[in-house]
Parts: structure tokens; sequence; C-alpha cells
């Protein structure tokens, strides 16, 4: 019974985690931006759900077709204009990590501004919150729609990665963008069409999110870290070791919790994160030397 | 020649400078205000403090200003983002004092930035009126920094109100011997959970399931069933805003069978009923207030006209009265100099929302710790000397 708890909790959880974390698989394997502001991209989403539904009473899994499109221009526009003169002008990948790190570090305080003019307080609402038995544990039906539309998402994109030729070609300069470049890929424009892909999955994500965890402009922080952890562990560029990595961490925290102390959780978290860097500092799928 | 332009221009400026200070300082009373917008603890802020602070700076300037001595002098408000971070708190605060000059200024918001800032804020001599502060170490704070006036109660006084309840719900036959408790992993909660561990067992009470869980935790599920899987009729939450809702939501997924449950700041807001609505009926929670009271009515019905939002039903009405204590205290010395509205905090009495308020040892024992949700309003059922308290309600389902 209480394994049966573990599972489908830990599963459920797993899917909100591949939620935070498969944009900026994206961002950062195929575009080489360290997005330090995944975390507001996704709480924009949460507001974006929250503010449409409390103002006109707008389903969330409407809103998610608004934002697509707008969070895919959104991000578009952002790694055109500010993030693509930072790919041009560096001269090593490394170089690239730190300034793009830095300027996504400015922009998520933008993005907090900007969130916070709109709603100050907590993105407090209610949708979905029905209670549904899954071999007889009980847990919410927004749970399960975040992790339907989770798995959902792991498909569509690993079947894109993998069985289309522009999938090919995101996984080729997510290898080697020089490789890449001169067999005749065009490198920017997929660099730019991954990142936008990415920022799309997240806000997705932090608007199915918002169904079920209350959060506010600022929380946006806590999801980067989680994503950071979650995408290190899985191997860069790789969503089967993020969502491998995502399932890991949802299983192992809910076992903790359950059977150990809820106050553990994110100890053993770290603990596995610690572990994995320690016997596989490129992450689970990760190339070694990538 | 150009030098002594340049002197005649200087003496000007000077002139000028002298002129527009002069007539600066003569209607205009400066308040500065630091608390956080963004961070972890800018959900509760924009709830209760700043809400506040707004009111109370649009009506006393339309009520023409403070009397200070029979000149009417305008508050301007300085406001700073803290950030949630006490460090940037503490160079704001410098700021304020040593380049803005502000006369006086809002105490922070939350337990953490009251005490990292009494220091520095005592340095200046601001009297410094917390209230979103709740802790035991009242009685040393205050002997340290003189400055620093408490109104919002003790953790001792807060698990105490919750103690008495499930003493009465026990001697009712309602609950049993067995609690279960969890507590955020956060300073509040754990110093809140260390306190009701001694007063439960002092009571006879067990502690059947005892937690904690770390702030943030995207997934109170675990915590839930374990509480439910304890079969204690009594559920007791030392939680913070976020999670606060978090439990909420489980309680109600999980359909947790209690007669008694308790979750502690952040239940008093009213976004906590306008997301759960009726199903969140007879939830016990940190606060309360006594909305018949035709002041706090009236305090009310002006927050929501003039900030367009609605008062929370705990801190809001406390943090109100803290500036008219500091407005009445300015007015009463007639004087801006801060050392001697200070004294006049402690040997005077004020009226306010939260009625006639007056220091013991630089501490209000005037506030309510805890309310309950009672179809659509939160009502105080425990609390220090207020008026109002209704009968505690049993939990019935999560309908």
């Amino acid at each position: 019974m209480q394994i049966i708890d573990i599972l489908i909790s830990g599963l459920l959880l797993s899917g909100t985690y591949a939620l935070v974390a498969m944009g900026l698989n994206l961002q950062y394997g195929v575009a080489r931006i360290m997005n330090l502001a995944n975390g507001e991209v996704l709480v924009f989403g949460s507001l974006a759900a929250f503010w449409l539904y409390t103002s006109s009473q707008i389903s969330p899994l409407l809103t998610i077709l608004i934002v697509i499109p707008i969070s895919f221009v959104g991000n578009l526009l952002i790694y055109n204009l500010l993030l693509a003169p930072l790919v041009r002008r560096s001269k090593s990948r490394g170089a690239l990590e730190v300034d793009s790190i830095l300027a996504t570090f400015g922009m998520s305080f933008i993005l907090i501004g900007i969130m916070i003019s709109i709603e100050g307080g907590f993105f407090a609402y209610k949708y979905l919150s029905e209670p549904i038995q899954i071999l007889g544990s009980t847990t919410s039906l927004s749970r399960l729609v975040a992790f339907l539309i989770a798995t959902l998402i792991a498909l569509v994109l690993y079947l894109w990665l993998n069985k289309t030729r522009s999938g090919v070609a995101v996984r080729a300069v997510s290898v080697s963008t020089e490789a890449a470049g001169l067999v005749g890929i065009n490198v920017p424009r997929i660099s730019a069409f991954a990142f936008a892909i990415g920022g799309a999955i997240t806000a997705v994500g932090g608007a199915l999110i918002s169904t079920f965890i209350t959060l506010d402009a600022s929380i946006g922080v806590v999801f980067t870290l989680k994503a950071l952890i979650i995408v290190i562990m899985g191997g860069v560029g790789e969503i089967r070791g993020a969502i491998i990595a995502a399932i890991i961490l949802g299983i192992v925290e809910t076992t903790v919790a359950t059977l150990v102390d809820p106050g553990l959780t994110l100890a053993a978290a770290y603990f596995i994160f610690v572990l994995i860097l320690l016997f596989r500092p490129q992450g689970l799928f990760g190339r070694r030397n990538a | 020649m150009f030098t002594r332009t340049l002197k005649k221009l200087a003496t000007v400026a000077t002139a000028m400078a002298l002129f527009t200070s002069g007539v600066h300082a003569a209607d205009v009373i400066k308040i500065g205000a630091i608390a956080p917008k963004t961070g972890g603890l800018a959900g509760g802020a924009v709830v209760t403090q700043w809400p506040n602070v707004e009111l109370w700076v649009n009506q006393v300037n339309a009520r023409g200003g403070l009397d200070v001595g029979g000149k009417m002098m305008q508050i301007e408000l300085i406001e700073y983002d803290d950030k949630t971070n006490p460090g940037e708190h503490i160079k704001l605060a410098q700021r304020l004092a040593t380049q803005d000059k502000v006369d006086f200024i809002v105490a922070p918001y939350g337990t953490g930035f009251n005490i990292a800032t009494a220091p520095i804020y005592g340095k200046f001599g601001y009297p410094m009126i917390a209230v979103s502060a709740i802790t035991d170490k009242m009685e040393e704070l205050t002997q340290r920094y003189p400055n620093l006036f408490f109104t919002l109660g003790t953790t001792t006084a807060f698990v105490q109100g919750v103690t008495e309840i499930l003493v009465e719900q026990r001697a009712a036959g309602t609950i049993g011997n067995e609690v279960a408790m969890v507590n955020v992993a956060d300073a509040f909660g754990i110093e809140l959970a260390d306190r009701a561990r001694e007063l439960f067992a002092a009571e006879g009470f067990d502690i059947v399931y005892d937690k904690s869980y770390p702030l943030g935790t995207p997934d109170l599920s675990p915590v839930m069933k374990g509480a439910k899987e304890s079969g204690a009729k009594a559920f007791i939450a030392w939680s913070y805003p976020p999670d606060s809702f978090g439990l909420a939501e489980q309680a109600i997924i999980e359909d947790l069978d209690v007669n008694v449950y308790y979750s502690a700041v952040a239940t008093s807001f009213p976004a906590f009923s306008g997301v759960y609505g009726s199903k969140i009926n007879n939830v016990l929670g940190a606060g309360g207030t006594n909305v018949d009271d035709p002041a706090i009515a009236a305090y009310r019905a002006a927050h929501s006209e003039i900030t367009g939002k609605t008062a929370d039903y705990w801190a809001s009405a406390n943090t109100y009265a803290a500036l008219q204590i500091l407005e009445q205290a300015i007015v009463g010395a007639a004087t801006l100099d801060r050392d001697t509205v200070t004294q006049y905090i402690k040997d005077n009495s004020f009226d306010t929302v939260m009625g006639d308020l007056s220091f013991k040892n630089n501490f209000s024992d005037t506030f309510w710790s805890v309310g309950q949700w009672q179809d659509g309003v939160f009502r105080g059922v425990k609390g220090s000397n207020v008026e109002g308290a209704v009968n505690v309600r049993l939990k019935d389902g999560w309908k």
C-alpha cells in the first residue's frame, strides 16, 4: 500500500520535475545558454494561468495554448536580441557560459520586476484539485493532468529529436557547433529555435504547476536550482537523461518523505546529485568530454 | 574675474540650497519603510505590510499631515525593497539614515528582519515598533535595544492558544490524546514546534506524527498521507504562506478526517478563503480579528477603499495600529526628536484600531493568537486582552 503511494506520488512529482527541467535542457544543451532566468520564465507561465483563470475563468489547459506561441516568440526575441551577440563574440564555450549566466541572471530580475507589477502576492487559485484514486492511492487530478502533459511533451520531444531531420540537426548542434556548421547546418538558427522551444516548454510547465503549487513572482529561483540539478544529473543536452533524472529525484524524494522524514528530502536530492557528480560527472546520459 | 563669478554662483547655490531645504524641513516629515517586495517574504509583505503603510500615509496626508508642535507636516514616504535579504535591508537602512535622513521608520517585516536590523536602527535611535515579529527572546532583545517594541505576541502565546483549544476539545471528547504535528524547517517553524512539543507534552498529549518539511517543498502529499495514517483527530501545522496553501490542498485531496485543523501563517489571508471557499470552513489559523468591532470594521473598509485590497484577518490591523502609535507619539511628543518620541511610546497609552495599547517593558500584550474561518470570515477565537472571541467550531469534512 505504502509502496503504491510512494510510486504514484513519486512519479507524479517526477512529472513536475520533468516540466521544470526539459526546457533548460534544450537551452543549455543545444543553444549553450545556461539560462538562470529559467525559473522566472516558468513563473511567467504560472502568472498567465493564474491571471487568465481569476480574471476571465479561462482554464489553465487552454492558457497553455496561448502561452506556447507567446513564450516561443518572447524567448526567440530574447535570444536574438540579448543572447546572440554574446554567442557571436564568445571565443570559447566557457566564456559563453560565464556571459550567459551573467546576462540571464540580470534578466531574471527584470522578469521578476515585470511580474511583481502585475501581481505582487500569491498566485492562489484552484483548478482540478479534485481527489482521484490510482491503484488505491489518492492524488489530485491536477497533478495527474500535469504528469500526462509532461509525458506527452517528453514523448514528442524525443520523437522529434530522434526521428526527424530537424531533430537530428538540433542534436548535431548539441554535439558540436563547429562540425554541425561544417555539414551545412544553420547553427545560429537552430540554436535560437532550440532556445525558444525550451522557453515555451518551461512556460507551459509553469502554467501546469500553478494548478497545484501556490507560487509568487519571486519563487523562480527555486525552480531554476531544481532544473539545474536535473539537467546536470541527466547529462547536458540529453532529453532521456533529464527525464530519468527527474524520475529518480521524484521517487527518491517521495520515498524519503514517506519512510524517513519529509525534512530530509532536500538532503536526499543533493546527496544523489553529489554521488552522480562524483562517479559520473558527465551525467547519466552525458558524453565524456562533451 | 572667473573666480569671483564662481564664488558668486556658489553663494547663490548655497543660499538656494539652504532656502529649499529650509522649506522642506518645515512641512515635510520623512518616513522610511523597507520591506520585501521581492523574494521569499514578498507574498506576505504585500498583503500585510505595504498596503497598511500606503493606507496610513494616505490618510494622514489627507487630514493635512501630522501636527508636530503646532506645525502641520505632510508625510513623505521613502520606500525600498529589501529583496527578503537581511544584508540588503541593513544597507538600505544605512542609506535611509545617512542619505535620505528620514525622521522615522516603519519596522521591518518578519521576525528575523526585525532582530537583524535592531542594532542599526538602534544606532540611529529610531523607535522601532515591530509587528510581524514573534519570538520568546523579547525581554533579552528589548533590554539590548531599548528602541525596539513588540506588538504581536510571543511564540509561547501562540502555542498556548493552540494548546488551550486542544485541551478544551479533549475535555469535550471531540479529540483524543493524539495530535499530528508538522512544521516548516525554518527558524519560525522550528521555534514554534519546539515550544509546542513542551506545552503539548505538559498537557498529556501524544504527538503521534511529528515531522518537518523544507521551505518550498513541491509535494506535501507524503506529509498529509502520514498525518492521515496516524489517525489523530487534531492536525497542527506550524507553516508558512506557500505551504499553508499546499497543506490545505492536500487535506482536501486526502479528505483528512480531523476535528481540529490548524495551519499557521497565511491562513488568515483573504486569498486562503478565496481559493478554497467553503472547503476550508472551520479551519483554524494563526491570528484572528474581531470584524464586529466598529473600529476594526471602519479600518477594514478604509483599507479596501484606499488600497483596493482586503486586509488580512490578523497582522494587518496590528500593522496599522503600530503606525497609529508612531503617529500619536510624534504628535504627543510634539517633536521630531527620536529619543523623546521613543520615551513617549514607553510612557503613554495609544488609541488604535486594536483598542488602547500601551507598552510594558516595550511589549504590548494585546493581540489575537488563534482565529478560525467561520462562514467566510476569519474570527479570533483565542487572544490576549482582546474582546469578541467566538467559540471554536469543529472541522467537519472538506466540502
